[in-house]
């Protein structure tokens, strides 16, 4: 024990003579800098850009095992029709449109435009919404139950992944339109916005791969 | 200004100070104010409502070793059982419940939350900032992780524990063979876990990314934060497999999903590919944190800069890439093409290289470095004898031949212990008595230290490499007793001396952290003289991390001169203001007001709770235990009252 306090008192000898804390006025000043920033310069893109990484893993995989069963069955679909092409080109559509409201309402909320981004976010939050609906028509039309077999059960676990996604930002959408009509908003919550309109592309370009496994796939030989 | 209200304006006349900005050197009122604006509330509903990453990390890491402590009792119950031959203190049932909640707590509940844990409450220190990005989604993940666990052990404690195994394999954790809800209650665990490793991922490349201290660029990042950062990007890619193979695999239960059944077009392997996917990767995220504490436990004790550094981060960074290429080593009993298996041979055999330069540059660090052989230091060099055994039995593991010959059999279970306790406890352990200092203020006695580390280091050998020899004499994993006559009775007995002697080792460190905590030595800013920015404030840290924050140029801030700027002038003090920087370079780049504490994330961790154990009986419960969970979660995100006015009385556009 004695030796361990010498050791002691000698290693803070060593920090009394390193001290960092140098009592000058050499400071670097930022009491200048901007309160928010939007981008990747801001920590909200990365936690988005994190979860984009994430779900578009589990997208890949999902994808994969798709592949990887049509792989050890003879027949795909396995006894059945493919799914309906009608509701999920039509919802198709509607996402590629919803990129224009989306864009138009990210680039008004960098310019802190709370005039534009209260309807954008309104515009947004029908074309979420129609999607939705249009969704659940596509899961009538599908041709199959997912406790029918396995190409059944990983069709419903795709289009059940991206609903789960949409819901999600839709939901997400709504609660920032309701704070944005209802309080008066700080920098942060436009930097939501933008990073919120991020999401959503995601959400759109992940549906297309998608769109061509679930529709298209079983149609190709 | 122009934004701000009526009545904020008013009450910003009537305190000017409500903006007040750091000085350097900060004054007496900076620090009494940052500790005021820092601290987590008090009160039992301030307890759950904390987000401060000191106090997470420190519930995290205390929770981790609840779990550890769980697990090795498991462990304790089974060398005791396979003592003898022919033991009946535990039945079949039973003891297959036993090593399944043993695998899964030591892997999910302890090994890779621990690391978390730990950096958590350490890489935001170490990169000088005030806190870590994202505190609530840090609290949150907190609590899902606790209550994942208790709901583990709940089950457990009911008779429902899984047992099909820490990996589940179907067809035996299918429908058919498990009836019932034990696997559906491992199913769910991982849920849990694998959504609280994902947050803290994204919170840990968050922080590494953006709120490094100004002049640490990446390559003076200390090497511990980038094996954090290595370890998150991997559980990224990584624990998605698990989160969809598991909940493949409870549809399959619940809801008459066919994934994984044969009959209608599912496959078992399918399985096997997604765990392992996960699973080779995990091995690796539980390793990757260990190198990190190896590197900074063998800079201070060799009392010099690791040898290296560049090799050593693109080592991490190769060990990752390559670590996603070796799965199929799980599955060279299954039906896979020779061919196939070849390449992953060949991957299995090429991550040796990685992991080799960095025990070279440690080796060539210590060499040259005048050591001061702590207890730290003893747990890193207890790390080079058995992890290059370890490391020896897997390049073995990783060929065709070999691996089918002692596919499931004790011999694999030494090998992994070789890894995994060589691999990532010990560096724990040396990192427990490295940074006890810092969270507690007081030093850990190095002479139970020693007699820590002996014993464990002993006991670990004498539990451990007799079950090589078992694997080779045939002796399969997971049995609950065997025959007499074999030859296995005697190694079997040595296993168990050795696992009494490992409880003795770890009741020597419980006692050495309580006795401690109370009678230690005063450990002051920087007992060890190391070089990163962790010990450069008091221990244990004020609330707010530094009272300025520092100004980095180079890599071991502490152990180099200081030229100016050394300090930040101008965050706020009064709201919780942190510096965000560049990505690559560090340059300062915004202010940020981060939220303040809140109940919400406990309570949306106690909804989403709800949610998954209700799955586990009705699949509606994702449906209507997601209207808790989303009022929850918006509620979490609308803003206290003033809360806007207070940022805005700082803000300014970009």
């Amino acid at each position: 024990m004695t030796l361990l306090k010498s050791q002691h008192e000698a290693m803070r000898q060593r920090e009394r003579a390193q001290q960092w804390v140098r009592h000058d006025s050499a400071a670097l000043d930022v009491a200048d800098l901007p309160s928010f920033a939007f981008s990747h310069r801001s920590v909200m893109w990365w936690a988005t850009a994190g979860m984009m990484a994430i779900e578009g893993v589990v997208f890949a995989l999902a994808v994969m095992t798709y592949f990887y069963l049509r792989s050890h069955s003879a027949a795909w679909p396995m006894g059945g029709r493919p799914p309906d092409l009608r509701w999920g080109t039509l919802n198709t559509l509607i996402l590629l449109a919803s990129l224009l409201p989306n864009q138009w309402t990210k680039r008004a909320a960098e310019q802190l435009d709370l005039g534009k981004v209260r309807i954008g976010l309104l515009l947004c939050l029908a074309f979420g919404i129609a999607f939705i609906i249009v969704r659940g028509f596509e899961f009538t039309a599908l041709n199959c139950r997912w406790d029918d077999n396995a190409y059944g059960s990983i069709v419903w676990t795709l289009l059940g992944l991206h609903t789960l996604h949409l819901v999600t930002d839709v939901l997400d959408t709504g609660v920032l339109s309701a704070l944005m009509l209802t309080e008066l908003p700080d920098g942060r919550r436009f930097v939501d916005i933008s990073e919120n309109a991020l999401y959503w592309y995601f959400v759109v370009l992940t549906w297309l791969p998608l769109y061509a496994v679930v529709y298209w796939a079983p149609r190709s030989v | 200004m122009s934004r701000l209200s009526e009545p904020a304006q008013a009450a910003l006349r009537r305190d000017p100070e409500l903006t007040r900005r750091n000085a350097v050197p900060p004054s007496a009122a900076d620090r009494a104010a940052l500790e005021a604006t820092w601290r987590d509330p008090p009160g039992l509903v301030g307890w759950l409502s904390a987000v401060n990453h000191k106090a997470i990390g420190l519930r995290f890491i205390v929770t981790a070793f609840g779990f550890f402590a769980a697990g090795g009792l498991l462990a304790a119950l089974m060398r005791v059982q396979l003592a003898r031959p022919n033991s009946t203190l535990i039945g079949p049932d039973l003891y297959n419940q036993v090593f399944t909640m043993h695998g899964t707590t030591m892997m999910f509940l302890f090994a890779v939350p621990v690391m978390q844990a730990m950096a958590t409450y350490l890489v935001p220190l170490m990169l000088g900032a005030r806190s870590i990005a994202f505190p609530r989604m840090n609290a949150f993940a907190y609590w899902i992780y606790l209550f994942g666990g208790l709901m583990l052990y709940g089950a457990f404690a009911l008779n429902i524990g899984p047992d099909a195994g820490w990996f589940a394999y179907v067809p035996l954790a299918g429908p058919d063979y498990s009836p019932g809800k034990r696997v559906d209650f491992w199913a769910q665990m991982i849920t849990f876990t694998e959504l609280s490793g994902l947050l803290s991922a994204i919170i840990l490349v968050t922080t590494i990314f953006k709120l490094r201290a100004v002049g640490m660029s990446l390559n003076r990042l200390p090497l511990f934060a980038w094996a954090m950062l290595v370890t998150s990007f991997m559980v990224m890619f990584a624990m998605p497999a698990v989160m969809l193979a598991s909940t493949a695999l409870i549809m399959d239960r619940l809801i008459g999903t066919h994934f994984y059944n044969p009959g209608d077009g599912g496959d078992a392997l399918l399985w096997q590919h997604l765990f392992w996917f996960f699973g080779h990767p995990e091995v690796y995220f539980i390793f990757i944190p260990g190198l990190g504490f190896m590197s900074a436990i063998i800079a201070t004790f060799a009392r010099r800069p690791i040898f290296g550094y560049s090799a050593m981060v693109l080592a991490l960074i190769a060990t990752a890439f390559l670590s996603f290429g070796l799965w199929v080593h799980h599955m060279f009993a299954t039906n896979l093409p020779e061919l196939g298996k070849g390449f992953f041979t060949a991957m299995s055999l090429m991550i040796a290289i990685p992991s080799a330069v960095q025990i070279f540059c440690w080796i060539a660090t210590l060499w040259t470095g005048r050591l001061n052989l702590k207890t730290p230091l003893l747990f890193a060099l207890g790390f080079f004898a058995i992890l290059v055994l370890g490391g020896l039995t897997g390049v073995m593991l990783g060929m065709v031949p070999l691996d089918l010959q002692v596919h499931d059999s004790y011999f694999v279970v030494a090998h992994l212990h070789y890894v995994l306790i060589g691999g990532a406890v010990f560096p724990l352990l040396g990192a427990v008595y490295y940074w006890f200092p810092k969270f507690s203020g007081r030093l850990m006695s190095e002479r139970l230290g020693r007699w820590n580390f002996w014993l464990l280091f002993v006991g670990f050998n004498v539990a451990f490499f007799p079950m090589h020899l078992l694997g080779m004499r045939g002796m399969p994993r997971r049995v609950y007793t065997y025959p007499s006559g074999l030859g296995w009775d005697t190694p079997n007995l040595i296993a168990t001396i050795g696992a009494v002697t490992i409880a003795l080792s770890m009741l020597v460190l419980l006692f050495n952290l309580a006795r401690s905590l109370r009678h230690g030595t005063p450990a002051g800013a920087n007992p060890w003289g190391a070089g990163t920015l962790e010990w450069a404030t008091a221990s244990p840290p004020p609330a707010a991390n530094f009272d300025a924050l520092p100004v980095v140029h180079g890599r071991e801030p502490l152990w180099q001169p200081w030229p100016q700027p050394t300090q930040v002038r101008g965050l706020a003090v009064r709201q919780r203001e942190v510096l965000v920087t560049t990505v690559l370079d560090a340059q300062p780049d915004h202010r940020l007001v981060f939220p303040e504490p809140s109940i919400w994330p406990f309570v949306s961790a106690l909804a989403t709770t709800v949610l998954f154990i209700g799955s586990i009986f009705t699949p509606w419960a994702v449906v209507w235990g997601a209207i808790p969970v989303g009022i929850a979660l918006s509620l979490w995100f609308w803003p206290k009252p003033g809360e806007t006015e207070r940022e805005l009385m700082l803000e300014k556009s970009p």
